[in-house]
């Protein structure tokens, strides 16, 4: 049993942090967290999304610094002033935002900031040749010359790996990565944390997959809302405990009772195929008044397919049918005019104007119709404050000040004002990708009240996610994709974990 | 008793110097330190004819500038805006010579085909630069950089590089000189502008969606935008400024030259800075471009009057440029931190 040796390597932690908070506009991200790492253990951080994991592991690997608080590394009080001094003494990190030059090769970017140099010049062929033996060592199978921007996400999540296991190894931050990783390099990489541990190196690993936690890891640390919950050692409490441990509140609860009342078919979306073949021959039907749930792996297609019904992803074959009728040309203005409204997964990215008000970004989509401006031209802006108001006030917006800037509030409070915007229009039809990704628990109670109140109104809904759970709990139908095809359509009581991963991954390889 | 008021009183005025400056940006304190230092510097500076004279020498500035602003906004630049002065200045001048020439009794149709003339070459240069940018994605830079090298060559290979002569006295007398109501023409011309500006940005949808797309163009595509239409507008319109203030320069001059405007994308993108308009797009305020404009003005004025020489002119306001930048980022720093 790993659980015996790791007892006996229970002596002072190898990493400590005490009272660690910290302050982001508009938002405490962390409260006081206590956190302690070994020497050859698994640290599985555990909390939701927005729960302070990421920012927690971004201040150990010295890329944010803490507002207040003490980092003890080896009985010493130190402070990370950067990525380069955290790595310089033996912490690396692998994020989920990758940390490489797509430009660069693979060696290139093993050796960034950390070039090998002969008179002055830099040794690529040595560099060359100990990049080839890392990769070998870790049992990668990858060409070190190709550039980053030809490698497959998997790829990309091996050399970023790879680039942590090169150096010197004390501290090793783990953010989901297997999130992209196939069964056999997921396995690969369990063994070399195997074999990182038995050289004593700490490990805080982050991943939501319960399977995970209970196979790597020693210990556990809950976070919830910025604040430490509790420390536990794997395997002491159930995966049930440990999920409302992290949720704070029973499962059931935080998913509301939803009734369904499938009526007329709104959408059909027959044998389509996108250009880039991230979804091929697809065929899905909506319904009104139900929630069609679209669930798979990132990248299996589940997100594109609604995407390129919404007219952002452009499609080689297939019909769109709404209300009935063929839709020929598709742009997001028209899509929004038909009555279908998608709400993307990145409210930075996509979602929202940061440097904007509340008030201009919940009007935006709204602006051309009648009640908001003259002619389409002149903006009623009475009409579009006291509009903005009552949403404010529906959505429970916190601070309720419409005039803020949206980049100054919580990324919870930031998605009720992208959610805000479904309500400025008359839609039929409501694409929600991933609606509570960063937000905190009460927030997400609140989406989903506001997801179940439009669907027992009798509109139709989608709603792609990666959370399991919303998908067991909110969905009366879903469809599970991988790679691209639509791997299996699950009805009412067919949606359980099982049968839905199941479908997650390969069936046809034979 | 006095020793309590006094640091009480400091730290009042430091919080209202700081909420000024939160609200306005530098702007306001650069006006102040500068009329304190030209004012004694030279004893013709703060007087209400040099200010006027001030005013009338910047309109064709602020006009640029609110042109220059429309493009920052999207998240672009128009480094073209100089270009489209020569080239309205060189085709206008040459349509009007050649109708006072071939019509010589109608003035007024020399000088409405010279302005519709001029209209038409600015524009066209504007609308080449919205449809590289909207259409096929050149980087606004490189495009409007492009554009200016191919308008610079017209309006040199049209003139041979000698200015234009020969447009009737009239257009200068009254779009040059001339006054209405009391006002000077092109001082005029400006507040009509600015008029219309802040109408459109702060009322209109066009405006709005400016904003929009430089705030987040993906966001503002999903949120049923037309990104490419409102893109091709915003140099459209940038365009028609920098034309509009091509022609009044040319009335000025009384000729059509190709060389005037050089030093227009330079000085407009610092009016804008210097007024606020954030270069990542997404955030301005018309007011206080103008008055970063103004501002510009200024501080040429005061210095031709302090004697600076014209090539350590060009060194303040490049440095000034940049000073501007930082203080802007400290700025929204401290906006952040007071969360409001």
């Amino acid at each position: 049993m790993p659980k015996s040796r790791n007892q006996t390597r229970s002596g002072p932690p190898l990493l400590k942090l005490e009272g660690i908070c910290k302050q982001f506009p508009g938002v405490l991200a962390l409260d006081s967290v206590d956190f302690d790492l070994r020497e050859g253990e698994v640290h599985v951080l555990f909390g939701e999304n927005g729960a302070g994991k990421s920012t927690l592991i971004n201040i150990v690997a010295g890329s944010l610094r803490p507002t207040s608080g003490k980092i003890i590394y080896r009985g010493e009080e130190t402070c990370f002033s950067n990525v380069y001094n955290a790595r310089k003494i033996g912490i690396s990190a692998v994020f989920q935002e990758f940390s490489l030059v797509p430009q660069l090769t693979v060696t290139q970017n093993l050796f960034l900031g950390v070039e090998k140099t002969k008179r002055g010049l830099l040794d690529q062929k040595s560099m060359n040749i100990q990049a080839s033996e890392i990769l070998k060592k870790l049992g990668f199978q990858l060409n070190p010359a190709v550039k980053i921007s030809y490698l497959t996400r998997a790829e990309q999540q091996m050399v970023e790996i790879a680039k942590a296991f090169s150096s010197e190894l004390s501290v090793l931050i783990l953010d989901e990565p297997t999130a992209s990783l196939t069964e056999r390099e997921t396995q690969r990489l369990f063994e070399l944390i195997e074999q990182a541990k038995s050289q004593g190196v700490g490990i805080i690993y982050i991943t939501h997959r319960m399977g995970e936690i209970n196979r790597i890891s020693d210990r556990i640390t809950v976070l919830r809302d910025g604040k430490f919950i509790t420390n536990l050692e794997t395997g002491s409490v159930s995966d049930v405990n440990l999920v409302e441990l992290m949720s704070g509140r029973v499962i059931e609860k935080i998913f509301p009772k939803i009734l369904y009342n499938p009526g007329k078919t709104i959408l059909n979306i027959n044998h389509l195929t996108t250009d880039s073949n991230s979804v091929r021959n697809a065929s899905i039907e909506v319904k009104k008044g139900e929630i069609v749930g679209m669930a798979g792996l990132v990248g299996s297609g589940k997100s594109k397919i609604m995407r390129a019904c919404f007219g952002i992803e452009a499609f080689q074959r297939g019909e769109i049918y709404f209300d009935g009728l063929p839709i020929k040309k598709i742009t997001p203005s028209r899509m929004m005019k038909h009555g279908i409204f998608y709400v993307p997964p990145d409210r930075r990215v996509e979602g929202l104007l940061m440097m904007r008000s509340v008030r201009e970004n919940m009007s935006l989509s709204a602006l051309a119709i009648p009640r908001l401006s003259r002619a389409s031209f002149f903006l009623k802006s009475q009409q579009e404050k006291e509009m903005v108001h009552d949403l404010a006030a529906k959505m429970q917006l916190s601070p309720p000040k419409i005039e803020r800037l949206v980049g100054h509030f919580s990324g919870g409070n930031q998605q009720k004002v992208m959610l805000a915007k479904v309500l400025t229009r008359e839609i039929k039809l409501f694409i929600f990708d991933e609606p509570t990704v960063g937000v905190d628990v009460g927030t997400r109670a609140a989406i989903y009240e506001f997801i179940r109140d439009l669907c027992e109104a009798g509109a139709a809904i989608v709603l792609i996610s990666s959370d399991l759970p919303e998908i067991l709990h909110l969905t009366n139908r879903a469809y599970v994709f991988y790679r691209g095809r639509i791997q299996a359509e699950l009805k009412g009581d067919e949606i359980t974990e099982k049968n839905v991963l199941l479908n997650f991954f390969e069936q046809d390889a034979t | 008793m006095s020793e309590t008021t006094v640091p009480k009183t400091i730290t009042l005025v430091i919080t209202l110097l700081r909420r000024l400056f939160i609200k306005m940006g530098v702007l306001p304190f650069l006006i102040i330190l500068a009329a304190i230092i030209f004012t004694s510097l030279s004893d013709n500076f703060f007087s209400i004819r040099n200010i006027l004279n001030v005013t009338r020498q910047t309109t064709y500035l602020i006009i640029v500038s609110m042109g220059q602003m429309l493009a920052l906004l999207t998240g672009g630049f128009d480094l073209s805006v100089g270009t489209i002065i020569a080239v309205s200045s060189v085709v206008g001048a040459t349509a009007m010579a050649a109708m006072t020439v071939t019509f010589p009794g109608s003035v007024a149709l020399a000088i409405f085909v010279g302005i519709l003339a001029g209209l038409l070459a600015g524009l066209s240069i504007g609308a080449i630069n919205g449809i590289g940018v909207s259409v096929f994605n050149v980087n606004p830079f490189m495009m409007t950089l492009g554009m200016a090298s191919v308008g610079f060559g017209i309006a040199l290979y049209l003139t041979g590089g000698v200015p234009v002569y020969g447009m009737p006295e009239q257009y200068s007398n009254i779009f040059g000189f001339g006054m209405f109501l009391g006002i000077p023409t092109p001082v005029l011309v400006t507040a009509i502008l600015a008029v219309m500006m802040i109408i459109l940005l702060n009322r209109t949808r066009i405006g709005r969606y400016f904003y929009a797309i430089g705030g987040n163009i993906k966001a503002s595509s999903l949120s049923g935008i037309n990104t490419r239409l409102n893109l091709f507008l915003a140099y459209l319109f940038c365009s028609g400024l920098a034309t509009v203030s091509g022609l009044l320069l040319t009335a000025r001059l009384e000729t059509g030259e190709a060389n005037i405007g050089a030093s227009m994308p330079l000085e407009s993108i610092a009016a804008c800075v210097i007024g606020g308009v954030s270069l990542r797009g997404g955030v301005g305020r018309v007011e206080n471009v103008i008055l970063g404009a103004f501002f510009i003005g200024l501080l040429q004025n005061g210095m031709n009057l302090a004697k600076i020489e014209s090539y350590l002119q060009t060194v303040v306001i490049g440095l000034l440029l940049i000073f501007a930048v930082i203080t802007d980022q400290f700025r929204q720093y401290l906006i952040a931190k007071s969360q409001d």
